[in-house]
């Protein structure tokens, strides 16, 4: 397909010039035909630099996935495929196991979307059904996604000068070890973050809801609140799920919020409030100290695994909404 | 009567409970984002004065210092991450508005696609192995670079998606007086669409601004002034985060202020972009 593309790219470009080429081989080219042959060749020329652009984006990402595979096929073929389940990390004894940071990551990830759903969904449903138009909304709608514009390195740091003693307080108060840094306020931060991505979605799906379908609910008495139940949310059921989907990639591959407050210790976590690690931080802290081949292959294989889990569920949430844009 | 009545008075208090609870917690989402914006600007201002942006951090123990060398290094890498990325996200843009049923078009948007979702700390590894390793040493070109593969998405898809918006009489108007090719997508498709094409790149610029993952193997940091893009280079994220994490109060003075700095700079970038698209009426 490639090289059937790049023939219409030549033919196209080249075949004027075909045509004036044969005029101009026998008389004297006039200033005109000179121009038009430059014209031509810059067109040409110009096509081609699209096509490159074109296939530069793909190669990028094959080139990604390509040096991924690479640079963890040490570590593949020292430790095999019981290193997602080995259960301990001790680079000093050479011993690699991943689950602790498996654990750890889809551990913060699914209890920050926990947090954040009933916040990101609250805001769809207020700015897509409730208030659609006016300042106030227009007002929240940008200080949402103001949220996904702070760098996350910066909520790291008030998550550790803020949220940390906050947190350490709490834990003293019901118990547990108080340590502050952990599981849980990792998710604290994780679950602010993400949700301007599952509250803009759900706002414009919840906006495409034909009305109808809304009218005819409440022609039959119901009231807002039972048509947004019954009707809307029913309706925006798969956009929501998108939503949610695109949420938790972003929150899976968060790195720097994560490394700053959830404490950076290899073992299993043994609560929510315990210390641990993700997979994003392990790589974070460790990777420019990592001596040995298999060590440093180990944590490119971490990147791998966080590379194709991200690509999968974006490519999902994607295509899901697509689906229902298109219907 | 009243028994008649209670189930619909009953569905109606329902009605106007969760009407309450959406508000609330809508307006809830809000509140941390303004804690952290008062936060960081409160332990951030005071510490900014002129000292503070034209030295050198000193070191621990000496109070004083300052953010000269962030500051700089990090104009210096987003400015080189523009340089490559804009023109390459552009056409790139370009070359997807102008063939939408191509094989390679399907496979470059979906690449696009995957390069948005990817984790920032992947690509840096990427770049690592690409640009660091080779060439034996953190460099702060290696940082831009990474940097410019996590604006490209977004210039490509603002470009795809104004162009896309244009009507296709423009560019039949343009074919129609015999332009060629490339003077109908320069001197009236780009033009046309130059507003949407600005809010993405400015956007992108925002979104690499705070971005530390990607340069933590690139860029690395660097405790003094350098100006090489051949040597490690420090930028405010980086420093913030070596800062931040130290136990030490006048470095979490210098990332308070680089903070502050770092926050103003994203945000007012955000808003401004808010403001113009309003203005110019696109859609991103």
């Amino acid at each position: 397909m490639k090289t059937f593309e790049n023939e219409a790219v030549i033919a196209r470009g080249d075949s004027p010039r075909v045509i004036t080429g044969s005029n101009t081989g026998k008389l004297k080219k006039t200033n005109r035909e000179k121009h038009s042959n430059r014209q031509i060749w810059t067109e040409s020329v110009f096509r081609r630099l699209l096509f490159i652009m074109g296939v530069l984006m793909v190669v990028l990402v094959l080139g990604i996935m390509f040096t991924l595979i690479v640079q963890s096929v040490p570590s593949i073929k020292a430790l095999g495929a019981g290193f997602l389940w080995g259960k301990v990390w001790d680079p000093v004894r050479d011993i690699y196991g991943a689950f602790p940071f498996l654990l750890g990551t889809l551990l913060t990830s699914f209890l920050a979307l926990a947090i954040s759903i009933p916040f990101s969904f609250a805001v769809g449903i207020f700015l897509g059904e409730y208030y659609p138009k006016g300042w106030l909304p227009d007002l929240l709608k940008n200080t949402v996604e103001l949220i996904a514009a702070v760098p996350s390195v910066i909520y790291g740091f008030w998550g550790l000068a803020v949220l940390v003693p906050i947190v350490r307080s709490f834990e003293s108060g019901i118990g547990e070890p108080p340590i502050g840094v952990g599981i849980f306020t990792s998710s604290l931060i994780l679950s602010i973050m993400i949700i301007p991505y599952a509250a803009s979605l759900g706002r414009s799906m919840i906006q495409m809801v034909p009305s109808h379908l809304k009218e005819a609910a409440y022609s039959l008495g119901a009231t807002r609140w039972e048509v947004i139940k019954s009707v809307i949310l029913p309706y925006v059921k798969s956009g929501l799920f998108a939503g949610v989907l695109l949420s938790l990639g972003r929150a899976l591959g968060e790195t720097m919020a994560v490394t700053m407050v959830i404490g950076n210790t290899s073992g299993i976590p043994k609560s929510i409030f315990a210390p641990g690690n993700t997979m994003a931080s392990v790589i974070a802290n460790e990777f420019t100290e990592a001596d040995r081949t298999v060590y440093l292959s180990a944590l490119i294989e971490l990147g791998l695994v966080l590379f194709l889990v991200t690509v999968v569920i974006n490519m999902i949430g994607k295509k899901i909404i697509s689906r229902f844009t298109n219907d | 009567m009243k028994a008649k009545n209670s189930p619909v008075r009953f569905r109606i208090g329902k009605n106007g409970f969760f009407k309450g609870v959406v508000i609330a917690f809508a307006f809830s989402c809000v509140i941390p984002l303004l804690f952290i914006l008062a936060y960081i600007i409160k332990a951030g201002i005071t510490k900014i004065n002129w000292n503070f942006l034209v030295n050198v951090p000193k070191p621990v123990g000496e109070s004083g210092g300052g953010i000269a060398n962030a500051l700089l290094g990090s104009i210096i890498i987003i400015a080189v991450a523009a340089v490559i990325a804009i023109p390459i996200g552009i056409l790139g843009g370009i070359y997807l508005s102008e063939n939408r049923k191509s094989k390679l078009a399907y496979w470059a948007r979906l690449s696009i696609d995957i390069l948005q979702g990817v984790p920032s700390i992947v690509i840096g590894i990427v770049a690592y192995f690409w640009l660091v390793k080779p060439f034996g040493g953190f460099s702060s070109v290696s940082g831009s670079i990474a940097l410019a593969i996590m604006m490209l998405p977004i210039v490509v898809r603002s470009t795809e998606e104004t162009l896309k918006l244009l009507p296709d009489t423009l560019r039949e108007a343009g074919f129609a007086l015999g332009m060629p090719f490339h003077r109908v997508v320069l001197k009236v498709i780009v033009p046309c669409g130059i507003s949407g094409i600005l809010s993405g790149v400015m956007l992108s610029i925002a979104r690499i601004a705070g971005e530390t993952a990607p340069l933590l193997f690139t860029a690395f940091g660097n405790p003094y002034l350098s100006t090489s893009l051949t040597k490690p280079m420090q930028s405010l994220p980086l420093l913030i985060f070596n800062y931040a994490t130290s136990p030490y109060n006048d470095w979490h003075d210098l990332a308070w202020g680089a903070s502050c700095i770092l926050l103003i700079f994203v945000l007012v970038l955000n808003i401004f972009t808010k403001i113009i698209t309003r203005k110019w009426k696109v859609q991103l």
